[in-house]
């Protein structure tokens, strides 16, 4: 055979690592279909869609689809929940293994009734044929029917025949999520549960010196105290009673602190550090590079940005006979599975881990630490299983920040407006410490332990998708071109994904500095990009912007107010998204409207689309207003909400968002779309206003008088 | 120490720490998961619960300070088996993305409609100034109130 032979053939999305169509669906004899996704809900209502998908494919109704909580003991791996991708990867999976189990129902259904294919129909389950005659999926679904290899052979339907695909069907978590019911790993309650805290260092890297273990395991409550090097944590009878142990311990224990934070919280201390340089795209042209007539230059900064989840990070374990059973809001429960597997020195298969709805994440938060803390206490404690709850200071403290980053622009114009050369130059750490790399664990916990485990060496995810350089690639099209990434080793603070990566701080500053060449150019800033965009979709969602926020050629602000717009395709590959924002500047910068035009190509669920774009737009506005990670050369200083202000309901602006569905092409991810052009358009509205050019964030009060100044 | 609650109605003896906030008592002794942890120091507006008509924040009340008085949590404002109003108009406007923030938020909706239901959307805006969204569903959490409202009214 040859190696051709040997390689097995690539089929769409997830089904490409998880072949067999019985890992994904099942029909079930009491007229349900179960579905497995590996791809967990964090809030984007990735279930409903994917629900929608297999109705579509399968010609069943909505309410006859189950979906199997994510679960290492029967789900497929997709990996993590992460770039925008699960409608890319676990959708796509889902549509193939769907539409191919629906074409070997009904050539069962073929046989059974003795006509040809063309003969029969499909509504809800059961199968007709013309001349009578019929039988439903649950009467011949067989358990031998989906146990096979996908071929992918079958294609799902084209658009035209859609009902439930495109339909704005509401979410199906949304009802219980409002009436108060358990829905979360937070609210898990198990028979004779306990309560654990873990009483973190003050800092990265500080040792614990001193702890009077006894005080603390006389306190009422208290069942175990565990400590393992400098990890401390503690298992009390009641909630109330684990947070007092982790107040007593707080007071009492003694650690010696080691420093090492950046001198400053100005990103500029990246511009110092070690790096690892690559160039990322070169383009020359000697012609066109000989009518530059003018040049720029400009510098854009983002700091530290927490992912601040307004749930701190939960988990409950119970370790028994050596396995563990572990709920966890992760959105890897693979990958964390294998991390865990390092530090708890047990197979894989000895621990399971079910995944339980968590709040929102918006990238690598503490799910997965907490995920090891459970486990840890539960080990103490054998046979019960216990609940951690990070507080409120735990998740600011150690969460995994997005990374701050610089990024240095230089442009030349010819005598006509057109950008002619374009060098661009970004620092920035990797985005990715997530857990399940070959080398290292990436959970707090372990790198605290007496034998400590090193993290994993930082993984800068590639291009296209990228990491760091996500979006860094303008999109435009200029004849000579060089972007070098300056990836910096050093990680003083610890970082990882934060929704968008790279793509926030590259598309700020590639879009606000578009803007300040249009206005070197004496261009209109829309026109400004159309003029150096191909792309028609990319020109289509500028256009529907502009249309939708009545955007007139060359408006000015009035000193006060101001309008901007941003763009981009997010990872240069996936959803096309125009925004334009109105500010008003104050005492502080306000943002009062937006409007959005995304284009994701095929679209599942409208009104899905339009809530993560919303949401998106309104998390980025409170990014760019407010948001950086306070530190000193010690400790991270941010603590508590008051320390880290986000963006609240009389400062929130409406959004109007415009959806081009193109339903005859693939979907694209979405749900980070919107990052970036948000960033840039609040700096270009600022500029458009007062014509003061912010390139710092956070635009706080300060930056806007020193702009002034 | 035994503490007596009202609760949804309903009178229960705990044993608890006095100082013990409200939160955990509400979740753990009392199985009301709608309150959740999302600060412990009255920041958020995660663990809203409406004590004599005002919202307040469990997380920030020693359970020893809510005794004799009428407590409401979100798993008390349904009637007859149907949603609260508010309730079903979240449902309507598809107003949650995770959710986590959303029984908080409702509480305090709750206890302002109450008081006043004509308030306007900036009474409404002012009224949450004390709950946090990080989602950004807040416009769609903003008119799920006012839709909430409208009913009231009628």
């Amino acid at each position: 055979m040859s190696a051709a032979e040997n390689t097995p053939r690539k089929l769409p999305g997830s089904l490409n690592t998880n072949r067999r169509l019985d890992r994904w669906l099942r029909i079930n004899r009491d007229g349900t279909v179960s579905v497995f996704p590996g791809k967990v809900e964090i809030g984007q209502g990735i279930l409903t869609a994917l629900s929608q998908i297999v109705a579509e494919e399968l010609d069943v109704g909505l309410q006859r689809v189950r979906l199997a909580p994510t679960d290492t003991s029967y789900s497929p791996d997709e990996g993590m929940t992460s770039g925008s991708q699960s409608i890319t990867d676990g959708g796509a999976a889902l549509r193939y293994a769907a539409a191919e189990a629906r074409d070997l129902l009904m050539q069962k259904a073929a046989s059974q009734l003795g006509v040809s294919l063309e003969q029969l129909t499909v509504t809800d389950g059961t199968i007709k044929a013309r001349g009578g005659g019929s039988v439903t999926y649950w009467d011949i679904a067989t358990e031998d029917l989906l146990k096979r290899e996908a071929t992918g052979d079958v294609p799902p339907k084209p658009a035209g025949q859609h009902s439930v695909i495109g339909a704005a069907i509401p979410r199906r978590d949304i009802p219980a999520k409002v009436s108060g019911a358990p829905s979360y790993v937070h609210d898990l309650d198990l028979p004779g549960m306990l309560h654990g805290r873990i009483a973190r260092p003050p800092s990265y890297g500080a040792k614990l010196a001193a702890l009077d273990e006894a005080d603390v395991r006389a306190m009422p409550g208290v069942v175990a105290v565990v400590r393992d090097g400098s990890f401390v944590g503690v298992v009390a009878q009641r909630e109330d009673q684990a947070i007092r142990a982790l107040n007593r311990i707080k007071r009492i224990a003694r650690w010696e602190e080691r420093g090492g934070l950046p001198e400053s919280t100005d990103p500029r201390f990246l511009l110092k550090e070690t790096t690892e340089d690559e160039v990322i795209s070169e383009k020359s042209d000697q012609p066109a590079a000989a009518r530059k007539a003018k040049t720029l230059e400009a510098e854009y900064t983002r700091p530290y940005i927490a992912h601040a989840t307004i749930g701190p990070s939960c988990a409950v374990a119970i370790c028994d006979d050596g396995r563990y059973t572990i709920w966890t809001h992760s959105q890897g429960v693979y990958p964390l599975r294998h991390d865990l597997s390092k530090v708890l020195k047990v197979e894989p298969e000895r621990i399971t881990i079910i995944h339980s709805d968590g709040a929102g994440c918006y990238g690598h938060n503490g799910a997965d630490d907490a995920a090891l803390d459970a486990a840890l206490l539960a080990r103490a404690v054998p046979g019960q299983p216990v609940r951690v709850q990070w507080m409120r200071e735990d998740e600011f403290t150690w969460e995994p920040y997005g990374p701050t980053m610089v990024v240095k622009l230089k442009a030349s114009l010819d005598a006509d407006g057109n950008i002619v050369d374009w060098v661009e130059d970004i620092w920035s750490n990797s985005h990715s410490t997530r857990p399940g790399a070959a080398k290292g664990v990436n959970l707090i916990a372990a790198w605290h332990l007496a034998k400590p485990h090193e993290p994993s060496p930082p993984r800068n995810p590639p291009l296209p998708g990228g990491g760091s350089h996500r979006n860094a690639i303008p999109i435009y099209e200029f004849p000579n071109q060089r972007v070098t990434n300056h990836l910096v080793k050093r990680m003083p603070l610890r970082v990882s994904a934060l929704r968008a990566l790279g793509a926030t701080a590259n598309v700020f500053a590639i879009e606000s500095f578009m803007d300040e060449l249009a206005a070197a150019a004496g261009a209109d800033p829309i026109e400004f990009r159309l003029r150096h965009l191909k792309d028609p979709r990319a020109r289509a969602v500028l256009e529907a912007v502009a249309a939708k926020a009545g955007w007139k050629k060359g408006e000015k602000g009035d000193g006060a107010r101001g309008r901007g717009v941003g763009f981009a395709r997010y990872k240069n590959g996936a959803a096309y998204v125009a925004a334009i924002v109105e500010v008003e500047i104050g005492n502080e910068i306000g943002v009062k409207r937006a409007w959005v035009a995304i284009d994701a190509g095929l679209v599942i669920n409208p009104d899905g689309l339009i809530n993560q774009t919303e949401g998106g737009l309104i998390q980025t506005v409170s990014w760019v207003l407010k948001e950086a990670v306070q530190f000193d050369r010690e400790r991270v200083l941010t603590q508590t909400w008051l320390d880290y202000p986000i963006l609240t309901f009389d400062e929130v602006p409406p959004v109007e968002v415009t959806v081009i569905n193109r339903p005859e092409l693939p979907p694209l991810g979405a749900g980070e779309g919107t990052q970036g052009p948000t960033a840039a358009a609040v700096a270009n509205a600022v500029h458009n206003a007062i014509g003061a050019r912010l390139r710092d964030l956070p635009f706080t009060r300060d930056k806007v008088i020193s702009a002034l100044a | 120490m035994a503490i007596t609650l009202i609760v949804n109605g309903k009178q229960h003896e705990v044993a608890a720490d006095p100082e013990t906030p409200l939160l955990y008592v509400l979740r753990n002794d009392l199985k009301l998961k709608g309150a959740r942890y999302g600060c412990g120091i009255g920041q958020c507006g995660a663990c809203t619960v409406i004590i004599d008509g005002k919202a307040v924040q469990s997380c920030d009340v020693p359970v020893s300070g809510a005794t004799g008085k009428q407590i409401t949590t979100v798993e008390g404002i349904a009637r007859n088996g149907k949603l609260h109003p508010l309730q079903e108009a979240f449902i309507a406007e598809q107003a949650a993305q995770c959710g986590y923030c959303a029984t908080g938020i409702i509480m305090s909706a709750k206890a302002l409609l109450d008081a006043n239901p004509k308030a306007s959307e900036g009474e409404i805006r002012s009224a949450l100034k004390g709950n946090l969204c990080r989602c950004g569903t807040h416009q769609r959490i903003l008119r799920a109130i006012q839709r909430a409202a409208k009913e009231w009214r009628s």
